[in-house]
């Protein structure tokens, strides 16, 4: 249990070393800040005992000490006036670098993520990811703005207090020093039985949230199967718990201040008992009463930022743990460096022979998944990769486009190991539509134009009506300038899919790596797409996941894969007559009609 | 605010007993000021030791009196939020629940799950707020006031001027920055956009090469979110500073007049210093206020989002059957029309077919051509616009929902399993079932291998959404849970997508060979899946073109035709 907080403790530290880095981007506002917050707490602090001093000028009835009053009243206001602007500049240089580094961080998350090897983003889920980006940075930015705003201005307040409460008085000033701890103590002695209560209720609400997230997001089916009462005695259990533990934690938590001011009326108190007494056993020698107003103040100021000084490290360490979270995205490691020899493959000389040699990988080292993998292809000609849903037929594809490295064996193209090329030479030469289709947030023409933003309106639109997209997208609101939400907004599927191709028709790589659309389209749109394909197909190396026999059966090779491995190789025939998998696989489909 | 007062009224003591606790601890902190005036004009002045002592002994009972009755605001502030929260949680859950489709369909699950978790967690902490520190703040600040005119009404009026300034400062603030902090929010949301956008599209933007490109895109919106944040935090940091201006120049006001007042004896030295204090505490609670103001609007916002789902009606009515003839058909659709929304197109007009018991059903037709609407009409997910659709010859809206859909079995388009065991999943057909009958289910859904396999068979666990599944069993799963209650009526939308050809044409096989033989409707893409059934309805745009057996269909129906050339040219040429 030691261990495990120490070492905790020691990642924070290196949490707060890296923090500091972005932080040093900043030194000249951060001085500035801590520059002005120094005068703004002294300038503060120095306000009472102007006020005391005043406060003492005004004794009692024909004895008011109106020359000295006024010049120290003009003072006062300056010193207000440089106060009040002093914190305002403080605030603004505090936004400025916390938000500063908050957008530092954010960057280099986002560019971390486009130099991720697609292994590392395959394992997170992209709502973690995203959520890392944004409400981690977000939680992160709270933190280090309250720490900026509250501790500086609390620790000062609090050494610039005993300083001026000691040039007062000796006595008052202990009895201040030595009571205070007791709030702090009071605070965390909450705060620790707290804890616990907190946590359970973090576990019950997120016990709950499961339960409303799997009832409510299938709705529909707790509906078609009347599971509505089950569901909801399910849920009556649960808050029934959470309410018991929610109430629990609110109220011990609402403890901490009404106990801590309590602590400090006592401190008040103390103060006034032994001012007053002070005052009166001394005579005037100690303490007037405009010391002991002054005093009084002091004592409820001196308080005060102790208790929010704890409030502000369970902040603090809480947006610690944030940057952490977004530290290790941001140091993850990239994809390999390119050797600095890595050649270019030029874009018009690529003939498109492509060869797998002994190829062997997997994704975990405990299940081998691709062993033994080779397949010589020349210009032109066509792969078809079938097989059951899940086979692992994407694995080819993240092969090919060096998505993931191959663990044995080597792939090149026209005759050059892929490794030995640079990544966009190699991506670029292939052009690839999946079935997951991907549009980004922008116009139609924009997103046909991704490959190539340089292209003119008259390549985009020829484009288009090469991919048999041109006539929906003139039926779209605005034509080619309609924006589209995130992710292609409102189109179906198919048209989605006939944007990509568009896509793929303005750039014309040499080689392609196309997942044909399965059930999500009707086959008549499939028709019009397979159509573009045939077209962008003509003469171009083709990787196909191929769903249809006609695709299936003009293939020059087919890869039959099944659990990850191929099982079988081979064209249409040769396939069919050694009556493997695929032959069965053939005949389940098309039994009717041979 | 009227979801408010709804769930206050079950907590009528508690909201009543916390804010008046409140006003009590905050009355003897009022007092304090006071007792220390005394302290100083009779203590000090008048030399009494014995009046210090008592007056210091007041102040520590003020103090454990103030705690006391904190406590008790606090018991019951957390009391009546928590429990209030607890049972709109409930009504939210149970009245959610009763949504139709057509309601989920236009709320969206997702904000469904929105209101009842964060909204209400939010709501929650400000009913929790506003008893606390809401109603404590302004009652220091006006009480601060009162106090200062027992003392000295002249004086007073410096109080009367300073907080309606103080208001404006802090509500003029609010109220200006809020529409930049929405602009902040909506400018993070395309932040968001663009990093969700592009961590789902990233083998696409690495295949096109375009990192930098997205990298420079994703600058831009980062800064201009920056520079909005910025523009926002120069205004709201303006809050402290003009407070803290307001406050000490009226104290300096108050100790200019005062150094008048008390030289003509109107009000004494222990009397000034008491004022003093009482502008002091008006600034420690503004600065709570404007922190708890921020809390309770938010909280109002998420009352009235959840207040405007409550209100929603929901239930799905029951009209009594007029008893027409039993034709003996299983299903019919008489002239029925769909529109989902008010003055939209129709997705579905003038169907008009019935279907004999045990019959099987295929129905084919292209996205969005209204395959799933149509067979959505049968349990009444959706009511029909006009026309009506009958099961057993009975009007299904003269049906209790919970009735009518226990002689049907569904199989969405979409698999979903639930959190628990491949029994407990199964059980929703069925809520007895004894294990011969999901055995039998899972064999006639091509599972009973897959589940054999798995270690606990039947007690199996399945995460949520059936995560530990493939796409393929998890359809079977579906399929089975469908099956275990033996429905008289089957409806399998697109149920074989997630298929591949062999284990698809096991399925339809054993669907063929059940004993009871259920009227089954099939939703497919492929001519492959239903050319076998009794009856083939073809949809386009939501009209029937086409209704006959495969080979009719073959010759008479274009839209059929096509649809299945596209699929089996290649085949037949084989």
């Amino acid at each position: 249990m030691k261990k495990a907080k120490s070492t905790a403790t020691v990642s924070s530290l290196a949490t707060l070393k890296k923090v500091l880095r972005y932080l040093s981007h900043y030194r000249i506002l951060f001085a500035l800040s801590l520059l002005l917050c120094a005068a703004s707490v002294a300038l503060s602090l120095y306000l009472p005992v102007l006020t005391g001093e005043a406060i003492d000028l005004i004794v009692a009835p024909g004895k008011v000490n109106f020359e000295a009053l006024t010049p120290l009243l003009w003072r006062g206001v300056i010193i207000i006036g440089i106060t009040a602007l002093c914190q305002w500049l403080m605030a603004i240089c505090n936004n400025r670098i916390t938000f500063g580094v908050v957008r530092r961080l954010r960057q280099d998350a986002f560019e971390s993520i486009q130099r991720l090897p697609l292994s590392f983003l395959d394992k997170h889920p992209v709502g973690g990811l995203v959520s890392r980006v944004i409400s981690d940075a977000d939680q992160f930015t709270d933190g280090l703005l309250m720490g900026f705003s509250q501790l500086f201005t609390g620790v000062l307040t609090i050494a610039g207090t005993l300083g001026f409460m000691l040039s007062l008085n000796l006595w008052l000033t202990l009895w201040v020093v030595l009571i205070t701890p007791l709030s702090l103590f009071v605070a965390s002695f909450i705060a620790k039985n707290t804890h616990h209560m907190f946590i359970k209720q973090t576990e019950t609400r997120g016990e709950q949230t499961a339960l409303i997230d799997e009832m409510l997001g299938s709705h529909k089916t707790v509906v078609a199967f009347s599971h509505e009462d089950e569901a909801l005695s399910a849920f009556d259990e649960i808050n029934g718990r959470l309410e018991t533990v929610s109430r629990k934690a609110t109220f011990f938590s609402s403890l901490t201040n009404p106990s801590t001011r309590f602590v400090n009326n006592l401190v008040y108190a103390g103060v006034a008992l032994i001012g007053a007494l002070m005052s009166l056993a001394m005579g005037n020698v100690t303490l007037s009463v405009g010391q002991l107003s002054c005093f009084l103040t002091y004592a409820n100021q001196y308080t005060k930022p102790f208790n929010e000084i704890s409030g502000v490290i369970t902040e603090l360490q809480l947006s610690m743990t944030c940057a952490a979270r977004l530290f290790e995205l941001v140091e993850a490691e990239p994809e390999p460096e390119e050797p600095t020899d890595a050649v270019t493959l030029p874009a018009d000389a690529v003939t498109g022979e492509v060869t797998l040699s002994d190829v062997h990988f997997s994704y975990s080292p405990d299940k081998e998944l691709i062993r033994n993998l080779n397949l010589k292809l020349d210009k032109g000609q066509r792969v078809a990769i079938v097989g059951p849903t899940g086979c692992g037929k994407t694995t080819v594809i993240n092969l090919l486009m060096r998505f993931y490295d191959v663990d044995g064996g080597s792939i090149s193209v026209s005759g050059t190991d892929i490794r030995k090329l640079t990544r966009h030479s190699l991506r670029g030469a292939y052009g690839m539509v999946l079935q997951d289709t991907w549009l980004s947030a922008g116009t139609v023409k924009e997103n046909i134009a991704f490959g190539r933003p340089e292209a003119t309106e008259d390549e985009i639109i020829a484009a288009a009506k090469a991919a048999h997209a041109d006539s929906f997208i003139r039926r779209l609101p605005d034509g080619y300038d309609t924006v589209l939400g995130e992710n292609g907004g409102t189109l179906s599927q198919g048209q989605k899919q006939l944007l990509c191709i568009a896509r793929l028709f303005l750039s014309l790589p040499p080689m392609l790596i196309l997942d044909e659309a399965t059930s999500s389209i009707d086959t008549r749109t499939e028709l019009k797409i397979q159509n573009a394909f045939a077209t962008l197909m003509k003469g171009r190396t083709s990787f196909i996941v191929a769903h249809r026999l006609s695709t299936i059966k003009e293939a020059d090779v087919i890869l039959v894969m099944k659990d990850g491995r191929i099982i079988e190789q081979g064209d249409h025939k040769t396939l069919l007559k050694s009556g493997g998998f695929y032959a069965e696989m053939y005949r389940s489909q098309f039994e009717d009609c041979v | 605010m009227k979801v408010f007062f709804r769930f206050f009224k079950l907590y009528p003591k508690e909201s009543i007993l916390s804010p008046l606790f409140k006003l009590l601890e905050a009355c003897f902190d009022l007092l304090v000021p006071l007792v220390v005036a005394a302290i100083i004009d009779k203590g000090i002045g008048g030399d009494d030791r014995g009046f210090i002592i008592r007056m210091t002994l007041v102040l520590v009972l003020l103090a454990v009196v103030g705690l006391s009755c904190a406590l008790c605001a606090q018991y019951f502030a957390a009391k009546a939020a928590v429990g209030t929260a607890s049972k709109l949680r409930r009504e939210l859950f149970a009245h959610m629940q009763s949504f139709t489709y057509a309601q989920t369909d236009t709320i969206g699950t997702s904000t469904m799950i929105t209101r009842i978790t964060s909204d209400v967690n939010q709501l929650q902490s400000g009913i929790n707020m506003t008893l606390r520190l809401f109603l404590r703040s302004p009652i220091i600040v006006l009480g601060a006031m009162v106090m200062a005119f027992t003392i000295h009404t002249k004086s007073a009026l410096i109080f009367a001027a300073a907080i309606p300034l103080l208001s404006l400062v802090v509500f003029g603030v609010m109220l200006g920055g809020i529409p930049l902090f929405k602009k902040v929010q909506a400018r993070l949301d395309r932040v968001t956009g663009v990093t969700r956008e592009n961590l789902a599209g990233v083998r696409v933007i690495r295949a096109f090469c375009q990192e930098e490109e997205e990298i420079a895109a994703f600058a831009k919106v980062n800064r201009e979110q920056t520079s909005l944040q910025n523009k926002a935090g120069i205004l709201s940091s303006l809050m402290n500073p003009l407070t803290y201006v307001i406050v000490n120049l009226a104290v300096i006001l108050l100790i200019k007049q005062g150094g008048y007042q008390v030289y003509d004896g109107e009000i004494t030295q222990g009397e000034l210093v008491a004022l003093v204090n009482y502008m002091g505490q008006i600034l420690v609670e503004l600065v709570k206020l404007a922190s708890t103001i921020f809390l309770v609007t938010k909280a109002v916002a998420c009352g009235n989002r959840i207040g405007a789902v409550l209100d929603m009606p929901a239930g799905t009515e029951i009209f009594p059957s007029d008893k027409s003839a039993d034709t003996g058909a299983a299903v019919t659709f008489e002239n029925v029309t769909l529109t989902y929304h008010k003055g939209s197109h129709p997705s579905l007009s003038g169907i008009d077919f019935s279907v004999a018991p045990g019959q099987t059903v295929g129905i084919i037709g292209g996205t969005g051509s209204g395959k799933t609407s149509l067979v959505n009409l049968i349990p009444r997910f959706y009511d029909a616009t006009e026309g009506r659709v009958t099961v057993n010859g009975r009007d299904v809206c003269s049906y209790d929902p919970a009735e009518l859909r226990a002689h049907i079995g569904v199989v969405p388009q979409k698999a979903e399993l639930f959190r628990g065991t491949i029994r407990t999943n199964l059980c929703w057909g069925k809520a007895n079932a004894t294990d011969e009958e999901l055995w039998r289910a899972l064999e006639l859904a091509q599972a009973a291998d897959f589940v054999r396999k798995k270690e606990g068979g039947l007690d199996a666990p399945v995460d949520q959404k059936g995560r530990n599944f493939s796409g393929g069993q998890k359809q079977r799963l579906t399929i089975a849970r469908a099956l275990v209650g033996e429905p008289e009526i089957l409806i399998l939308d697109d149920s074989a997508s997630a298929l591949d050809f062999v284990t698809d044409a096991h399925l339809r096989t054993a669907l063929k060979s059940l004993p009871h033989t259920p009227t089954t409707f099939i939703i497919s893409q492929r001519t492959s899946s239903i050319r076998h059934a009794d009856l083939i309805a073809v949809l386009e745009d939501g009209h029937v073109v086409g209704l006959g057996k495969h080979e009719e269909l073959l010759n008479t129906c274009d839209t059929y035709r096509e649809i299945h050339m596209s699929q089996f040219k290649g085949g037949e040429e084989a």
